[in-house]
């Protein structure tokens, strides 16, 4: 059933992604949705092992945000196909060995996008100051109190650095409105994300392993 | 305009130079005066050294000598004996010479003093410098040196020798390395790194050694003396890359962390195969027979030596961890329990024949994150600084000690053997690295390319250890040890010399990606974090336990409880992100006040926003004040006291601080500037101190000479009688309720400001809108920036008054200057 899916749009994925993968993902997906053609917001949310991942909220609203599925939507869905869940999954997908500047240029910004969309949660485009406080103290929730009186300062300090290093100079009444993607892209030019922000998908079968 | 020397510690050294030429580049003829000066000592030394140390190698060989010296001093003694007799003649001796009473420590400090020297004086040569590696450099003085000492017809001393080597030339380097080993790349690569250290150099030993006993039973070579487990011996020797050799070459070329981790990590964990390896075919040689049983131990103590050697660092790291946490009463000896631990642990490991680099790896890395957390700022510098001079002098004198013990070996040169031996490392090199990426590769999310492959096989450089395992062989049991010595010798010679020297070219035409040289920025770091944990959620989403997973458990474990145990006080329960931003803020007080000092900083600080231009432009009231709720007047003014002596503090740290950074630091090149520009601040602010009849000003920071102030009634009263027609000046540290406590500071320091032409804003002194300035000017601004950023944004206020590191540093007082 869901091979007929990848081949109409997940080429790329496929690429890098064996089949058996895929079939793997498709059990855990029907393993997770207790047998359900969609998944919802709940079924994420009772992985015990996500449960103490400080950005958790943020990882599950990633898989039903419009915007990571490849059809220049926007806003949010209720519950998701496996076909969906695919292509959120396909922007963590490892690179392949021989890819030309070009290649490695865009699944950059395919990856750096899908981060962007994490931290803008109102999708105007920029990430203002608010959310990127926000960002950081849900870094920071499992620490305390000490966390969140820091998350504050932490996140004022980020914001000035990425003011000071896309705008330059700013005259004291100018406005810096939040981090464009293309600041966003020039932040992290020296986090190589096309090797890190992978995933290795496995050929085992061990979803029966897993909670 | 001439180019700077990249070496900037020249630069800095001497500033009486530097303040005549403004610009900062000495004349070349100058230069040339102080290497000219630099040779005649040299040459100074090196007679010296050849005189000196011809007597101890006599001592040392012919037990005739020793006999003579001895009944020398019975010599001595009897005649005493005899002066004591007749109560007479001999004048107490006013100055006597006793050579031999300080000959060895003499010599010691001679080769240090040479070796530093050396490093020393090829940084006044920057163009040879850029061409040649400095280990190269460093051999041919050490050839050089020997030679010197043969022209004067003494024996060479047999200066690498093993036991030196092993116990005190080689730990502090791999301390070095262990200590401050980028664990985060070399755990991510840890796979493939033990592929290339356990495989790889079991290929080589192998396949070299094997070949090796082919070649030698060819006729003609006169080779057929050598036997198949000599030549494994040998073949394992040869095989090992050397992390000293490795660290000099790509310290140099700066070629992008995958890599270097790549060739170092295997350079640093082969040690224990080529323990095994050593021992298992120096005791079979004297049996001569290999049964399945011994290739079995062999497997088996393989695993003892490298996992023991691995428990025995992790245990007394966790041990240095543990004392460090009680140390914040005696500051004075922390540095040395991480020292005296390492070496510690090196030396349990090497009792028992396990592999000492490895205990020191395991050492340096475990303990490190604790200790930091533990010791003070300074003792962090301390510690740093320790490892890094004792690293390097052990470098040079290793590099300069080869040379000479390649002049004073003796030697046994076979055409056949040496040149066999050269070709088959570089064969097996290439074939082990092409083979194990082919494999490794299919287990990699990020592949290794061909160029990265190149470079892995080309840096696999030999170095002293190879010699020192040679060197160790008995002569007895091994009659071609000499030629082996030979062979090594070259091969040696061959990788630093032709490898170490064309790799920096290779790597340019190749345009391999190289490090990237800046720092890391708070952005990064939170972006960092975020990605752990993002891809820690989706591997569970996805259900399967990988690698972010097992590393988000081991964190959790690391955080909940051996945290807990081994850092004292509430820092264990800091994240990681936290921890990054304190020392983060706690550096741009530095600059902050650095700058306060009237310098433009070149580069340091990038920001010329200010906190406004970031904030939401116009807030309702309402939100405005909700945002700073939590600040009472008295925390307030707390605050505003932490911040003033931190201030203070982080001031005098920094002049002990500076001097001593090891990174090259930006101010490091505007420090003539700075000392220009300070003696101006000198003068002005004497100006300044008797046009308010205040006994001299020390030519500190205001903050200082308002501390001063404060704690000085009479001065006080000085200046409350003359002050009409200067601003405001009351100095009442106590209470909280008055907002121009540091009215007098604000004045002082902007009218410095002001003369010096930094100060535009004059008269506008109370500037609300002003916002909080990044952008370093006055230590004023400063001060100022602290009162309108309490009223804009608390957190940021935080920021600056934020103790941070520096808390600790309480007890550190009788360090300062």
């Amino acid at each position: 059933m869901y091979l007929s899916v990848l081949d109409s749009r997940q080429s790329l994925f496929c690429s890098s992604v064996s089949f058996e993968q895929i079939g793997i993902l498709h059990k855990r997906f029907k393993q997770l949705s207790h047998n359900e053609d969609t998944l919802r917001r709940d079924d994420l949310n009772t992985i015990p092992d996500l449960s103490c991942n400080p950005i958790r909220t943020q990882i599950i609203e990633a898989f039903f945000d419009k915007r990571n599925f490849h059809q220049n939507g926007e806003g949010t869905v209720q519950e998701i196909s496996f076909e969906e869940f695919l292509v959120v999954m396909s922007h963590f997908r490892p690179p392949a060995l021989d890819m030309t500047e070009e290649q490695r240029e865009i699944i950059r910004r395919e990856k750096l996008r899908f981060l962007f969309n994490m931290h803008d949660t109102d999708n105007d485009g920029t990430i203002t100051l608010e959310e990127y406080r926000h960002v950081v103290e849900e870094l920071l929730s499992r620490s305390g109190a000490l966390g969140k009186e820091t998350a504050k300062g932490i996140a004022d300090a980020a914001m000035l650095e990425v003011a000071s290093i896309s705008m330059g100079h700013m005259e004291p009444d100018e406005f810096y409105e939040g981090i464009t993607f293309e600041h966003f892209l020039k932040i992290l030019k020296d986090i190589e994300i096309e090797t890190r922000m992978n995933i290795r998908f496995l050929n085992m079968d061990t979803t029966n392993l897993c909670k | 305009t001439p180019s700077k020397p990249p070496g900037t510690e020249c630069d800095g050294r001497d500033y009486p130079l530097a303040l005549h030429s403004p610009t900062g580049s000495r004349s070349f003829l100058e230069r040339g005066l102080l290497l000219l000066v630099m040779l005649i000592f040299l040459e100074g030394t090196v007679l010296t050294l050849g005189a000196a140390s011809s007597p101890d190698i006599s001592a040392q060989d012919n037990t005739g000598g020793g006999h003579d010296r001895r009944d020398d001093h019975r010599g001595i003694a009897g005649s005493h004996e005899h002066t004591n007799y007749t109560y007479t003649k001999k004048a107490f001796p006013v100055l006597s010479l006793d050579y031999h009473h300080i000959q060895v420590p003499f010599e010691i400090s001679l080769w240090v003093l040479l070796a530093s020297l050396m490093k020393l004086g090829f940084h006044l040569i920057p163009r040879l410098s850029s061409i040649v590696p400095e280990s190269c450099l460093l051999i041919v003085v050490g050839l050089l040196v020997g030679g010197l000492i043969k022209l004067a017809g003494e024996e060479v001393p047999p200066v690498l020798d093993s036991n030196l080597f092993f116990l005190c030339l080689l730990p502090p380097i791999i301390l070095d390395a262990g200590y401050f080993l980028p664990i985060r790349p070399f755990m991510e690569n840890i796979g493939t790194i033990l592929m290339f250290a356990v495989v790889g150099t079991l290929w080589n030993a192998f396949f070299v050694g094997g070949l090796l006993y082919a070649v030698c039973q060819i006729e003609g070579t006169y080779l057929s003396q050598v036997e198949l487990l000599p030549c494994l011996l040998f073949g394992s020797i040869i095989s090992a890359v050397d992390p000293v050799a490795v660290l000099a070459v790509f310290e140099e070329i700066h070629i992008n962390e995958l890599l270097h981790i790549l060739v170092f990590g295997e350079s640093l964990l082969n040690d224990a195969v080529t323990v095994v390896l050593y021992h298992l075919f120096e005791e079979y040689s004297g049996a001569g027979e290999v049964t399945p049983m011994d290739v079995v131990l062999g497997v088996i103590c393989f695993l003892i030596v490298s996992l023991g050697g691995i428990a025995v660092g992790a245990i007394y790291g966790i041990l240095a961890a543990f004392t460090s946490r009680f140390t914040s009463h005696t500051r004075v000896i922390e540095p040395l329990f991480v020292f005296v631990y390492s070496y510690m642990a090196y030396l349990s490991a090497e009792m028992f024949h396990l592999s000492g680099i490895m205990a020191l790896i395991a050492c340096g890395a475990v303990m490190r994150p604790y200790v930091e957390a533990n010791i003070s700022h300074k003792s962090h510098t301390t510690v740093k600084y320790f490892l890094k001079m004792w690293s390097s002098v052990s470098e040079t004198l290793i590099f300069i000690f080869l040379g000479v013990a390649t002049v004073a070996g003796p030697h046994a040169w076979n055409w056949t053997f040496v040149s066999v031996t050269v070709i088959l490392c570089l064969v097996s090199r290439v074939i082990g690295v092409v083979g194990l990426t082919f494999i490794i590769n299919k287990f990699r999310i990020v592949k290794l390319t061909t160029k990265d492959q190149f470079i892995v096989a080309y840096g696999g450089l030999r170095g002293a250890i190879a010699f020192s395992l040679g060197y160790l062989l008995d002569k007895d049991l091994f009659p071609m040890r000499t030629m082996f010595l030979t062979a090594i010798i070259t091969e040696i010679f061959f990788t630093v010399f032709v490898q170490g020297m064309t790799i920096k070219p290779l790597v340019d035409l190749l345009a391999v990606k190289k490090k990237q040289e800046a720092k890391r920025s708070i952005n990064e770091e939170i972006h960092t974090q975020f990605l752990d944990h993002l891809l820690t959620g989706i591997e569970d989403i996805c259900g399967h336990y990988g690698h972010h997973h097992w590393k988000d458990k081991l964190n959790r474990f690391n955080k909940k409880y051996i945290k807990k145990c081994l850092i004292a006080g509430e820092r264990y329960k800091e994240p990681q992100l936290i921890a990054f931003y304190h020392k983060m803020e706690f550096k741009q007080a530095i600059e902050l006040v650095e700058s306060g000092g009237g310098v433009k900083l070149p580069s340091a600080m990038p920001s010329q926003v200010s906190m406004q231009n970031i904030q939401p432009k116009k807030l309702p009231p309402a939100v405005a004040e909700r945002a700073l709720p939590q600040f009472t007047k008295g925390r307030e003014e707390e605050i505003r006291k932490i911040l003033r002596s931190n201030l203070q503090k982080t001031r005098q740290r920094l002049r002990s601080y500076n001097r001593h950074t090891l990174v090259a630091d930006p101010f490091e090149d505007g420090w003539n500037d700075f000392l220009l520009k300070k003696q101006r601040m000198i003068e002005l602010e004497k100006k300044m101190s008797n046009y308010l009849t205040v006994p001299a000003a020390p030519p500190d920071s205001p903050t200082m000479c308002r501390a001063r102030l404060a704690s000085d009634p009479n001065a006080f009263y000085n200046i409350k009688a003359s002050s009409e027609g200067v601003p405001t000046i009351q100095v009442d540290l106590a209470s909280p309720q008055s907002p121009d406590s540091v009215n007098m500071l604000n004045e002082f320091s902007k009218r410095g400001a002001t003369d010096q032409g930094l100060g535009q804003r004059e008269g506008a002194t109370r500037d609300e809108d002003q916002g909080l300035m990044m952008k370093p000017s006055s230590a004023g601004k400063v001060e100022k920036g602290e009162e309108d950023g309490g009223n804009k944004n608390p957190g940021l206020m935080r920021c600056l008054s934020d103790p941070g590191p520096s808390n600790e540093d309480e007890e550190d007082e009788p360090f300062l200057p």
